[in-house]
């Protein structure tokens, strides 16, 4: 009976402060979470399968997590749900595409091309588009649904020059590199390479630089940071071009280790959001971790189900983001 | 970002196809169709604020069903109708029950997300739902294809018409039965709209905090909401289904889903009648560019399916930009979400 009263009196406490843990540094429950399917996986399929498939994932959460970071500041910064990113990494593989195969030039300069390229659409659409809307005060569903148009629109122009037909970029795609047992292809490795690289020194510039801690102020409230005499229209402008350069890389990348068709950008759209939203909306630091996160589990997921259906857990991690925590892992409880 | 000088073409081409009857019934087929759809993302998004992006879902939850059942378990097609829209409201409410209380940008996503997951279901259960062949009439065994109720009622219309008009189009009968559904869904939700049913979810709309003040359920009343929306969206896939006479997943794309809301946007925000218009409208226009003759090239089918693409694009980002409240909305119905 007194045994009874003490684990009575000692567990709910315990429990009150895991849960107080949990709720002020989710990331570590999801940490605990992705430790215990890493050791799950591990002991089911052994340590080469987990890994061959993590360095899968690794690219693949690259990829995601390009394309999350740009989606996110724009989100965050603009309150603007921008479901055209994903064809605008799209628009960057078919310019890569434009100069490495159509031009016949080195990739090297097909990613700079699309990187730019993709920059300056992003800064077009914000001096066509969004800038004027912002100045109309356009609600939150024309904002949206304009830019599902212009997700149509850039698909459009894509299908009309380059046509449904599935291309591929001039990559290597055989020839692979023996690295602790595991095959890595070499343009995967690539990938994954110059992905982490930039991600790096795109999270290295924003927490460093006077660019970045303006942009997070943007993001916490633009109008206060206007009155604090920072040049709004400068930074949304970088944000853009951030934003479009990372969007056009990712597209590249993307397009690298798989192939080129107009619906590429649109079908990456939804796990991208994943990302966003599981990183928290305007957390760029989030996007990043999220991203890969998210790829890697998607990868993973081929060790236990049919590959067929793995696309199905970027939206499945979505879905339980948005029961459970819907201010994603690293955001604060903002009114959602 | 002009579309290469081509798009000046149809200028040049004659416009012969416009006095087709077939070219008719099939925008009258497909505007009907959508019609039906977007009543349904009125309700939602024009009367309730639920910005619900998730709409091809339910149209490919009742066409499936409805298809599955008749052709894998043999069951009536008459029987299967109810089934399948149970089966959409179903899912509308298991989908609406988590994702309504989030806030309207977090919604529009996971129901993009919920409507991606179906598609992605019914590409890749290939045993129920046939995969990338997608469902369509057996010819060794054609006792039970899902058309054949449909085509021997729709037969016996066209006698009866055929006694006023010679040779009727075949797809006449479909034409009537889908607008006359319109005219019924129209009336049932305008009369749904003036009952107090209809001004809490306005309310809602306006202010769901004010709402739940005043004592009102509004997760209950936005569940509603979008179980008729779902109802609508599963009559609209029937009629998909028996137009295109297969259910296939490409058919159930997003794209689908932002067709019905450039008609609900066409039609003008908060109003049921206009939705009818906006439908014919649209139709009209999309048809239009696969019925009028435009010289092959430039005009490849991939084009003209892009020209399409980019008519819908165009369409969605200049009226949000000139005329969001659309063509006989009110300009007060637009204030989502501020």
């Amino acid at each position: 009976m007194e045994a009874g009263q003490l684990t009575e009196r000692v567990t709910p406490a315990m429990g009150e402060r895991l849960r107080e843990r949990l709720r002020r540094q989710p990331w570590l429950g999801a940490l605990v979470v992705i430790a215990l399917i890493f050791l799950a996986l591990v002991a089911g399929e052994g340590l080469h399968a987990v890994a061959q498939t993590g360095v899968n994932g690794l690219s693949l959460g690259a990829i995601y997590a390009l394309g999350a970071v740009g989606l996110t500041l724009v989100y965050g910064i603009l309150r603007l749900v921008n479901f055209a990113h994903g064809d605008f990494l799209t628009f960057g593989a078919y310019m890569a595409y434009l100069i490495n195969v159509t031009w016949g030039m080195p990739l090297v300069i097909g990613v700079f091309w699309a990187m730019v390229a993709t920059a300056l659409l992003g800064l077009l659409f914000e001096r066509l588009l969004w800038g004027p809307m912002r100045a109309k005060r356009a609600g939150f569903l024309q904002l949206i649904l304009m830019s599902i148009g212009l997700a149509f629109l850039l698909r459009a122009i894509i299908q009309w020059f380059w046509s449904t037909e599935i291309r591929v970029l001039d990559v290597n795609t055989t020839s692979t590199v023996e690295f602790l047992g595991l095959r890595i292809g070499q343009t995967q490795l690539v990938v994954v390479i110059v992905g982490v690289v930039v991600l790096i020194a795109v999270g290295l510039m924003l927490r460093l630089t006077l660019l970045g801690k303006r942009m997070r102020a943007l993001s916490d409230d633009l109008e206060l940071a206007e009155t604090a005499g920072i040049d709004t229209r400068r930074v949304i402008n970088y944000t853009w071009i951030f934003a479009g350069a990372l969007a056009g890389l990712a597209g590249v990348l993307a397009a690298a280790i798989t192939d080129l068709r107009p619906e590429l950008g649109f079908e990456l759209l939804l796990p991208i959001f994943a990302a966003v939203i599981l990183g928290g909306i305007g957390d760029a630091f989030g996007a990043l971790a999220a991203g890969m996160v998210i790829g890697v589990m998607t990868e993973w997921s081929t060790l236990v189900i049919d590959a067929r259906w793995k696309t199905a857990v970027g939206f499945l991690v979505l879905v339980i983001v948005l029961i459970i925590r819907p201010q994603g892992i690293f955001g604060r409880a903002k009114a959602i | 970002m002009s579309l290469d000088p081509g798009t000046l073409a149809p200028l040049a081409v004659t416009f012969e196809s416009l006095t087709d009857p077939d070219f008719w019934v099939s925008v009258g087929v497909l505007a009907g169709i959508y019609a039906i759809v977007a009543l349904g993302l009125q309700l939602n998004t024009g009367f309730t604020g639920i910005v619900n992006f998730g709409m091809a879902a339910f149209m490919a939850i009742g066409a499936y069903t409805m298809a599955i059942l008749v052709i894998k378990a043999g069951f009536s097609f008459w029987l299967s109708l109810p089934l399948a829209v149970g089966t959409s409201m179903l899912f509308g409410v298991l989908v609406g029950l988590p994702s309504l209380r989030l806030r309207a940008d977090y919604f529009a996503i996971a129901t993009l997300a919920m409507a991606e997951v179906v598609r992605l279901f019914a590409q890749n259960a290939r045993d129920l739902t046939g995969g990338n062949q997608g469902l369509f009439c057996d010819l060794d065994n054609p006792s039970n294809c899902y058309p054949n109720a449909w085509n021997d009622l729709s037969e016996s219309i066209n006698d009866f018409v055929a006694n006023f008009w010679s040779d009727p189009p075949t797809l006449l009968p479909l034409l009537l039965v889908i607008w006359i559904t319109v005219g019924l869904a129209t009336l049932a939700l305008t009369y749904l709209q003036r009952s107090p049913w209809g001004r809490v979810l306005r309310a809602i709309r306006e202010d769901e905090d004010a709402a739940q003040a005043l004592g009102k359920n509004t997760v209950g009343f936005k569940l509603q909401s979008l179980a008729i929306a779902a109802v609508l969206g599963s009559i609209g896939g029937f009629f998909l289904a028996l137009d295109l006479r297969t259910v296939h997943p490409l058919d159930f794309e997003p794209l689908v889903t932002f067709f019905a809301f450039s008609v609900l946007i066409l039609g003008g925000m908060g109003s049921y009648r206009g939705v009818a218009f906006g439908a014919v409208l649209f139709w009209f226009v999309l048809e239009g560019t696969r019925f009028i003759d435009l010289p092959d090239p430039p005009f490849t089918e991939t084009r003209i399916a892009a020209l399409r693409l980019a008519i819908t694009g165009l369409l969605l980002i200049g009226l949000m930009a000139f005329r969001p409240q659309g063509l006989f909305g009110k300009r007060e119905e637009m204030v989502l979400g501020e």
